[in-house]
């Protein structure tokens, strides 16, 4: 069979996984693809290169969508998220100066209460934090905006700056910026390079955050509906497989290689894992759904994850989300993976909508074949977001 | 008479900083600053209020740049990618050419043309030598690798060096692999052995 080539482009990260394993393993290849995939050097050059042609499909801070959609951000084509590559994977880390004072004052860096470090840093933090994320529309920032607006960092003068992944460590010993929220490998960069410590991991302050998506132009989606469902399905199956316990070290060295993110097997292992090194002086911590490719419908598009995005953002750039709701939530097709899955042994949840925050602990849900579980979703502060509301 | 176009060009390599600005000058009357240090890159052009920001499309640091494009407030946005305007087919040419421009939202389409078309004849001539470069170099290390591989075969086999190249070349074709990869593996186990 001749295979059809699909430019993709991606940032080399640990959540481009389920990308690289469908061309590396072959998913791809089961149906009929061949990924072309482009590294892209900053997530602009990924969502131009989209909005602009150069690829049919790309690998995306889930948020970059939904801005797209609310007008933000420059670039104004029509984008959808076709489905979520990851759930979670961030961690918030602080420099080895914040670390001292944390310790001084007996933080136990435990790694798992969002709130006790949120009190803990604004004690230390003096007259205002510096905190690094990687793109102005992504989970870092809405993590962060959750983490301040529920604990003592609400009072704390917090600036948010733009820092590309590779150079967060650089930035953090340069006293650019006194801390950070980053998606693996670049926390452990750090951690490994003497110059940061980390906080807390992302799930401690949103226990299920949808974190990259399956991006594509609305017109691609469009004129070649087929390519899609092939290429959704070889990905979905990549996710599968990467959940998978024993495909670890395979994912871990495959990941390494020079090709794709160049960086030790073992630091991208942490990641796959979910066993961080969290300071230079080698604390360990075990983090329970650190980075999800597949458990829990991760890969489902939620319109209400969109949905909730979309109302952080408003609430931010003072834009309306009663009106623009709607318009945003369809920028998750969970439509578009339905019709791609409906072809595989994959069991769907019944609905497309879910509250957000309200799932303390794992969960049935209604689904065609009844084996969907959904794992915890709560918020640090036990918010919950209805998306049917107003 | 309109005040002459404020520039801002971001680039860390000083040769290719004084080409671009030398374009832009010879293309027309411009306030052109250069930003070679990219550290609080979003502050030093918030500083320069210019008009249009060049920037090449590789620079990882270009994602500091979207911060200007939520400046003040998303809606009233300050400065904006061009590609938002009224230019999006010469947009599409210039990010396929490998720069990215910023320019104050408002600004006139015929005014950004002359300075994107400066930028875009040079941005192209300069990825064409990087690419050039690049090669040759890689050419040059490949050459050196299989060199030594090939005196490591002759020494040790006790043959000539067309023999020693035949060796290599017969063992990447029976593995399907290439001539380098296999020189590689070689070089590196002899220095293991050693």
């Amino acid at each position: 069979m001749k295979l059809v080539s699909l430019p993709v482009a991606y940032m080399p990260l640990v959540d481009a996984a389920p990308l690289i394993v469908a061309q590396e393993l072959g998913f791809a290849e089961a149906e009929g693809l061949s990924l072309d995939l482009v590294a892209a050097p900053s997530w602009s050059s990924v969502r131009d290169m989209l909005a602009f042609g150069r690829v049919d499909a790309a690998h995306l801070l889930s948020p970059i969508p939904v801005a797209m959609a609310l007008g933000l951000g420059g670039v104004s084509a029509k984008v959808h998220a076709v489905s979520v590559l990851s759930v979670n994977g961030n961690v918030i880390g602080v420099s080895r100066a914040l670390e001292t004072r944390l310790r001084e004052m007996g933080h136990p860096f435990d790694f798992d209460d969002a709130a006790a470090a949120g009190a803990a840093l604004a004690a230390v933090a003096g007259d205002g934090l510096t905190i690094g994320v990687p793109f102005p529309f992504s989970m870092h920032v809405e993590l962060l905006e959750v983490w301040a607006s529920a604990t003592p960092l609400a009072d704390v003068e917090i600036d948010i700056r733009t820092v590309p992944p590779p150079l967060m460590a650089q930035a953090l010993a340069d006293g650019e910026i006194d801390a950070f929220a980053v998606g693996e490998p670049w926390g452990s960069v750090a951690v490994e390079k003497d110059v940061g410590a980390l906080l807390i991991p992302g799930t401690a302050i949103w226990a299920f955050a949808p974190e990259k998506v399956l991006a594509t132009r609305a017109e691609w989606a469009d004129t070649e509906p087929h390519l899609l469902g092939r290429l959704m399905r070889s990905v979905y199956r990549a996710g599968r497989w990467l959940a998978r316990e024993d495909s670890r070290t395979t994912a871990a060295e495959l990941l390494s290689r020079r090709q794709w993110l160049d960086v030790p097997s073992e630091l991208i292992d942490r990641a796959l894992s979910g066993h961080l090194t969290i300071s230079p002086s080698g604390d360990v911590r075990e983090i329970e759904n650190f980075l999800e490719f597949h458990n829990g419908a991760a890969s489902f598009p939620w319109r209400s994850q969109a949905k909730w995005i979309a109302r952080q953002i408003c609430s931010r750039t003072n834009m309306d989300f009663a009106a623009t709701t709607e318009r945003a939530g369809a920028v998750f097709r969970s439509d578009l993976f339905r019709a791609a899955m409906g072809e595989t042994e994959a069991d769907l949840p019944g609905a497309s909508e879910k509250v957000e925050g309200s799932i303390t602990h794992q969960t049935a849900v209604a689904s065609a074949a009844g084996r969907v579980v959904l794992e915890r979703n709560v918020f640090l502060d036990g918010r919950i977001f209805d998306p049917s509301e107003k | 008479m309109v005040s002459p176009l404020s520039i801002v060009v971001v680039e860390e390599d000083r040769d290719r900083a004084i080409s671009i600005v030398d374009g832009l000058r010879s293309s027309g009357e411009y306030d052109v600053h250069l930003i070679g240090n990219v550290s609080g890159l979003a502050r030093k052009i918030a500083g320069f209020q210019p008009d249009v920001v060049l920037i090449d499309i590789d620079n990882p640091t270009r994602d500091m740049l979207e911060e200007l494009t939520l400046a003040s407030g998303p809606l009233d946005r300050p400065v904006a990618m061009f590609v938002s305007g009224a230019a999006g087919a010469l947009a599409r040419t210039a990010v396929e050419a490998g720069v990215s421009a910023y320019v104050v939202d408002g600004l006139q389409p015929d005014r950004l043309k002359p300075v994107l078309d400066a930028a875009i004849t040079r941005f192209q001539m300069m990825r064409q030598m990087r690419t050039e470069l690049d090669e040759t170099r890689r050419a040059l290390e490949e050459r050196k690798v299989i060199d030594r591989a090939k005196g490591l075969l002759m020494k040790a086999k006790g043959i000539g060096e067309d023999r020693a190249y035949a060796t290599l070349r017969k063992a990447a074709m029976d593995q399907g692999r290439r001539v380098i990869d296999v020189a590689e593996a070689l070089v590196t186990a002899a220095g293991l052995l050693k």
